[in-house]
């Protein structure tokens, strides 16, 4: 029999606990609706949650992994709360931050007001590899260049919740988020009655909503299409999945040609075209004729088309550059510079490793810091200081030396964490959450999002890629 | 509907009906070997010469026993037309167009491969191959029956039709050769009770014993040849299978059933009269051997033509051409492939 008795915060922030073993008062059902199950039930839910996950096929698949390139995604049947209260701050939080990483990245490629007023040191954007030359002038619909966000948010062990990334070029996950919440449905639905959850399931039509507001004005009854890399990418089932949810075409590069100034579908009787593309390609693969040359998976023709006003695209390209992680640091600034507002959401603390001060302190410290490359993403290209060996710190130190541009630290956080299920008993594991934004006639903020879990014990890093799992998550009504 | 999705709705249901058919093989020589005489050998090296694989096997596996036909026929990864090998390129093919089949039906070739991969590494086979089989089988008009009763019958649906019915015609003309021809029975053995069962067992193997029986009570090869080759309603019957290709085809174009707008409207629509027109003691007097392997190629060059027609994505402006796939064996010409 699984409780909680013995289920240990580990002096940690834990999201469902408060220090000893008082649940939160948002959690409290929760508790007493696991602690009624029978014996063996909860952990019979939880296999009954991975073999549906197993024969729906919600798998992911992994770079540079040669045994089983396709795995399921980790799911832990325990749901992470968040509470009213707390939601409606986390929600305002984002919504002022992609408002004015929109007017920044706006003005980035029109008068760079941003910079002449010195706010920005200029070389930043120079030396930013998503800065889109080719994107300079350029007016996308509606004037919105970020239209989808994945921020990641983490608590720190005081119970303060940072933004860690803002993710404006093709965030994953979402759907993870709506299957998650179905699972859960289908396995525990007396709690989930029980509970006031706010629903997550109306994500596509929303989605829908905003990609056919950015259609061309003189189009009635907008084909918006989403296009993948193909069935080897990585979120390919999101990809599809999310296609299907709309009921929009799902394509490829090789379905789309550009002809007669239009982005036109290859169909089984001829030519189609398309109004609004919802790429989850990055801007280097999308058009080899302005791009990447080498790609395979765009569209020839298709930045023209674009500029043209022919086609819309979200992201808008050359999003990117508010994705730099070295521009993040930036971002409370930014917010101001924009609305005259401090942010509500802060930042972590950063190290700018261009900075000669803040690189001496960062290489003097880095059995303490996570170090992080500016344009890599999914955990990828990462240290943590702390879980890092003195071989892996001598790596970093001459990668950061060499290219101190590509760096920044951030002092490790203790991340909150939450009880997962682990064999017979609970154990705490630290989190992070990734709410979904959609910016389109208004911004709307998807309640709750994607709760990541660092399965291993011990570690921080919660990407998919490297042994993360996922919860659902919550937000409950008032 | 995209080219490139036409093209998978089409060949993943080929590849679920072609998983089936191999199965229906190995079950109708199965069934065969249990009802042989006293001291004949068993007979496995004439299924895989109907698959047209006969030259790779020899080379990899040497002489066929029951042990390795089987092996090579359902789980060899490196033989493309295995049962696991067709059900993972099904597999793939779902997954491409995810969005556009019903959740049940991805469910279903999911849960399809990974029965039969978990049994390539079990015991089951060996110990109960006639219940695997019938697993095979009915995990396959499972598909089917989800495909028609959870997918709108629009454009789609019609593909997957297309590319299901045509596979079956194919496979039930092989599996007449493999009777007719590979076992042909010495003319001291005609009219015997051996020959007899020989004949229920390709009907068993096709599903067509009972509906045979309403339709013609005694087991004759001219009767059976005719029920399995010309008979319109039964729906493993190879006439069958090209009327409702041929449905399927026109309600793609939206042209009337009879007529012709493309090269695969016009080769199906000429392999279908011939047919619809066919007497089959004619059939028999000319050879019924010469006559399936020659159907079998026109059932190539009428899938080419689709290929052509729909799924190719040639250059804007570029003449629609197709070339027929002319080879042919010795026995039986090899089996159509995606991409080929």
């Amino acid at each position: 029999m699984i409780k909680f008795d013995a289920y240990d915060t580990g002096g940690f922030y834990d999201e469902m606990f408060l220090p000893g073993s008082h649940p939160r008062p948002g959690a409290m059902l929760l508790e007493q609706k696991i602690e009624s199950l029978s014996e063996g039930e909860l952990l019979q839910r939880q296999q009954a949650a991975e073999r549906a996950l197993l024969h729906m096929g919600i798998t992911f698949n992994v770079y540079g992994d040669s045994a089983g390139t396709e795995r399921i995604f980790p799911f832990d049947i325990i749901p992470r709360i968040v509470e009213s209260a707390e939601w409606e701050w986390i929600e305002r939080g984002l919504k002022q931050r992609v408002y004015a990483l929109n007017l920044f990245i706006n003005d980035i490629y029109h008068e760079q007001k941003i910079l002449k007023d010195k706010i920005l040191p200029e070389e930043i954007i120079h030396s930013a590899q998503s800065f889109r030359e080719a994107c300079v002038g350029l007016n996308p619909p509606r004037g919105i260049w970020c239209h989808i966000t994945g921020t990641d948010l983490v608590r720190d062990r005081d119970g303060q919740i940072y933004v860690l990334e803002d993710n404006l070029r093709c965030p994953s996950g979402v759907s993870y988020v709506l299957e998650n919440r179905q699972i859960m449905k289908r396995t525990f639905p007396q709690v989930f009655e029980a509970s006031r959850v706010r629903p997550v399931d109306d994500y596509p039509s929303h989605l829908l909503d905003m990609l056919q507001y950015l259609s061309p004005d003189y189009v009635q009854g907008s084909t918006v299409a989403v296009l993948t890399p193909g069935i080897y990418n990585s979120a390919y089932f999101e990809h599809s999945f999310l296609a299907q949810q709309m009921g929009v075409e799902l394509v490829e590069g090789r379905d789309l040609v550009v002809a007669d100034g239009l982005v036109q579908m290859r169909t089984t009787k001829g030519l189609e075209r398309v109004d609004v593309l919802y790429r989850r390609i990055d801007d280097d693969f999308l058009d080899p004729v302005v791009f990447r040359p080498d790609s395979q998976l765009g569209v020839p023709g298709l930045l023209e088309v674009y500029k043209a006003g022919r086609i819309a695209m979200a992201n808008a390209p050359g999003t990117g550059i508010a994705d730099d992680k070295v521009l993040y640091a930036y971002v409370p600034k930014i917010i101001k510079y924009y609305l005259g507002e401090d942010s509500v959401i802060p930042n972590v603390p950063t190290y700018g490793c261009w900075d000669e001060k803040e690189l001496g302190y960062v290489l003097d410290h880095l059995d303490q810091l996570v170090v992080k490359a500016a344009n890599e993403s999914g955990g990828y290209g990462m240290l943590v200081g702390p879980h890092s060996t003195a071989t892996q710190r001598e790596q970093f130190a001459r990668l950061i030396r060499a290219n101190p541009r590509n760096y920044i630290a951030q002092p490790t956080l203790s991340l909150s964490r939450v009880p997962v299920i682990v064999d017979d008993h609970f154990e705490g594991r630290h989190v992070d959450l990734r709410p979904y934004i959609l910016y389109g006639k208004d911004i709307y903020v998807l309640p709750g999002g994607l709760t990541r879990v660092a399965l291993k014990k011990g570690s921080l890093v919660v990407n998919s890629s490297q042994g993360g799992g996922s919860k659902d998550t919550w937000v409950l009504y008032e | 509907m995209l080219s490139r999705v036409a093209d998978s709705l089409y060949w993943m249901s080929r590849y679920i009906e072609r998983a089936e058919n191999v199965a229906r093989f190995i079950d109708v020589n199965l069934h065969m070997m249990l009802d042989l005489p006293v001291g004949a050998a068993e007979q496995w090296g004439p299924l895989v010469i109907t698959t047209g694989d006969d030259l790779p096997f020899a080379e990899r596996y040497g002489t066929a026993t029951r042990e390795k036909v089987i092996q090579f026929l359902t789980f060899d990864k490196e033989n493309p037309n295995s049962i696991i090998s067709c059900l993972r390129a099904a597999r793939e093919n779902a997954r491409s167009v995810r969005e556009i089949i019903s959740s049940e039906m991805w469910e279903q070739v999911n849960t399809f491969y990974l029965m039969v991969t978990d049994s390539a590494a079990g015991e089951q086979v060996e110990e109960a191959p006639y219940e695997f089989f019938r697993e095979i089988k009915m995990a396959s008009h499972l598909f089917e029956g989800l495909t028609n009763a959870t997918m709108s019958h629009s454009e789609g649906w019609h593909f997957c039709r297309l590319g299901r019915l045509l596979e079956r015609a194919d496979k039930t003309s092989r599996i007449l050769d493999v009777k007719y021809f590979i076992l042909l029975p010495s003319v001291a053995d005609v009219g015997t009770p051996f020959d007899d069962i020989q004949w229920a067992a390709v009907l068993r193997s096709t599903s067509a014993f009972e509906m045979y029986r309403k339709r013609y009570h005694h087991l004759t090869p001219d009767h059976i040849v005719d029920f399995l080759l010309l008979d319109r309603e039964f729906p493993r019957s190879i006439h069958y299978c090209l009327i409702k290709a041929d449905e399927s085809l026109h309600a793609v174009s939206d042209s009337p059933v009879g007529t012709f707008r493309n090269p695969a409207e016009q080769y199906l629509g000429q392999l279908r009269a011939e047919l619809a027109y066919a007497h089959v003691q004619d059939i028999i007097t000319g050879g019924l051997h010469e006559f399936l392997d020659a159907f079998q190629t026109k059932l190539n060059v009428v899938g080419d033509s689709i290929l052509a027609t729909f799924f190719a994505l040639q250059a804007i402006g570029e003449a629609v051409t197709f070339k027929t796939s002319g080879q042919q064996s010795a026995v039986s010409s090899q089996y159509s492939r995606q991409g080929a």
